[in-house]
């Protein structure tokens, strides 16, 4: 039998709603699982349990063969015990050490030479040459959020715990770092979960995602499956993103990347890191319908299709028409009585290129 | 200048400061660190010496480690004299009287520390212990020897613990300020200006000791 991680918690926090997961799923080396999820979901709530730093009043989590916590069975066993690696969102990096005193902090009991030969190992993976003598507060943003990683894993844990590991750094620094994070964990591996509200990062870094809102886990699923199917209305709603498809970029001109899908090519805006394997994401609110054979519009993308479902969201419909990928698109209700939709109706879907989002597909 | 007297108040002030650090760093770790809902019972406990005046504080240690007393009757059997009117007793009296002085400012300097960082600590496999001596200690230096500064200079001028407890015994329990006192008695001003200038400067020597430690000198002397 594979090995286990199973979570399964009630916390409950005054005046917030209980958080209650059920959260199973085989640990595979080098697999990331992503807690996916607005705040106040009860994500972090669920990694601190798993790191021993909160305590569920009731539940059991499993790590294989290891039980951390058995409120029944009065198993409690201490964050210090679980051999795991956490690295909290602000990183939480000694100010009282240098970046090197940092790495070592947890590795009192390798003998000195075999504790510095792993403070330069780490040093050397995580490009902080030269830097071990620093202290965090003399570092970037980047810098600090490697340190705070080569921390948690130089005592090479046997469960890595990201809390939102890229939420406090700069925009750009995040695009850059959300690549090099997924090739560092699959180089370490390490089974990782990560906390994150952020559909990209849950697109390059997770292998599979459960999908959390309001203290319970909503879906489970490869992070592709989950943002093309939601399991529901409230799933749609927490994803934010409905239409994921597999492409390729095929060109770039004039900064714009024809990207095929399928049958189709789609016009986005090119980004320079991109590999040509991409994951094309685009909102449903940016997609407009309008019936077949009508006017040029500035909208570079328009693709016929035929309408396959719609699903009422009160006073908006989603919309999901077939035009060589599933498309979906939210309109307003009296936008579908007034175009007559209904099931098999060929209809134009026009979306423009800057929302078409690229997201590298290794 | 009562030579003496001047060498029993240091010699008071620096083992009481040194005993506080002892006792204070635990009972300063328990109040910041512990849940307890009745916590607040110990805590009132602790600072009771900053209210209480220091002849009834005095008057209960005294009954304390009198010969009737269980403790006192422990001692005298263990050391062969009792406590009262030894310097021992007199330690004992000022740890009491300055420990508010010692454990308010541990214990604000251990609730200044960043929960995060311990946790990150834990996290890394790092004991309870171990996580207060390589990290809780070291984040809050700042606080403990502001602690052991107080109560260095809160012993330096106790008057009315020592006379209950300590009496007035020469090259034993005569301190500073009581010397100063039987001076002004004796009418010799003199002699009670001179010591009351040295408990001046000095006291004044700590609190800018204090308050130079608080101004966070490290940012304006960054340590290598």
């Amino acid at each position: 039998m594979a090995a286990k991680m199973i979570i399964d918690l009630t916390k409950t926090f005054p005046g917030r709603p209980p958080i209650r997961v059920r959260l199973q799923y085989p640990i595979e080396t080098s697999a990331i699982m992503i807690l996916f999820g607005p705040s106040g979901s009860g994500k972090t709530t669920v990694l601190r349990s798993v790191a021993g730093l909160e305590w569920p009043e009731q539940g059991t989590i499993q790590f294989s063969s290891s039980t951390w916590l058995d409120t029944a069975g009065g198993v409690r066993v201490a964050p210090q015990a679980r051999q795991i690696g956490y690295m909290a969102q602000d990183y939480a990096l000694f100010p009282t050490h240098t970046v090197a005193g940092n790495i070592a902090y947890g590795l009192g009991k390798l003998a000195a030479f075999d504790r510095k030969k792993r403070v330069d190992e780490m040093l050397e993976l995580f490009q902080l040459h030269g830097l071990g003598g620093v202290r965090p507060r003399e570092l970037s943003g980047g810098q600090q959020q490697r340190v705070a990683l080569a921390r948690a894993v130089a005592s090479r844990p046997q469960l890595l715990l990201l809390d939102e590991p890229l939420s406090a750094l700069d925009a750009p620094t995040r695009l850059q770092l959300r690549g090099e994070l997924r090739s560092l964990l699959k180089q370490l591996a390490i089974p990782s979960i990560i906390v994150t509200h952020d559909w990209a990062e849950t697109l390059t870094l997770g292998d599979a995602m459960a999908v959390m809102s309001g203290g319970a886990v909503l879906q489970t699923g490869t992070p592709q499956d989950v943002f093309s199917r939601p399991a529901n209305v409230e799933v749609a709603r927490v994803v934010g993103v409905e239409t994921v498809a597999q492409g390729s970029i095929v060109e770039v001109r004039e900064e714009l990347a024809t990207v095929q899908v399928g049958a189709v090519s789609l016009t986005a805006i090119a980004t320079p890191e991109l590999d040509s394997d991409v994951f094309v994401c685009i909102r449903a609110e940016d997609v407009t319908l309008e019936l077949a054979g009508s006017v040029e519009t500035s909208a570079r993308n328009h693709l016929q299709g035929t309408v396959k479902a719609i699903t009422s969201l009160g006073a908006l419909a989603q919309v999901t028409i077939l035009c060589g990928f599933p498309l979906t698109a939210v309109i307003t209700r009296s936008a579908l009585n007034e175009l007559g939709l209904t099931l098999g109706t060929t209809v134009t879907a026009r979306f423009k290129a800057g929302s078409v989002h690229l997201i590298p597909r290794r | 200048m009562n030579w003496t007297a001047i060498w029993v108040t240091f010699k008071l002030a620096s083992l009481t400061a040194g005993a506080l650090v002892v006792i204070g760093l635990p009972i300063a770790y328990w109040v910041s660190f512990s849940r307890w809902r009745w916590k607040f019972f110990i805590q009132s406990i602790v600072a009771l010496p900053l209210v209480l005046p220091p002849t009834v504080l005095g008057f209960y240690i005294l009954v304390a480690i009198g010969p009737h007393s269980p403790i006192g009757q422990l001692y005298s059997d263990l050391v062969g004299h009792p406590l009262p009117f030894t310097f021992e007793g007199l330690l004992f009296a000022s740890i009491l009287y300055s420990l508010p002085f010692a454990v308010q400012p541990f214990a604000a300097a251990f609730e200044q520390v960043d929960r995060k960082l311990i946790e990150a600590s834990w996290t890394l496999g790092v004991s309870r212990l171990g996580t207060f001596f390589k990290l809780v200690l070291p984040l809050s230096k700042a606080g403990i020897l502001t602690g052991m500064v107080l109560s260095f200079a809160h012993t330096l001028g106790e008057f009315g613990v020592v006379l209950m407890v300590g009496g007035n015994i020469e090259g034993v329990t005569r301190t500073v300020s009581i010397d100063i006192y039987d001076e002004v008695q004796a009418l010799n001003y003199a002699g009670a200006a001179k010591t009351a200038l040295l408990l001046l400067v000095v006291s004044y020597g700590t609190l800018v000791l204090v308050y130079a430690i608080n101004r966070k000198v490290w940012a304006v002397w960054p340590q290598k």
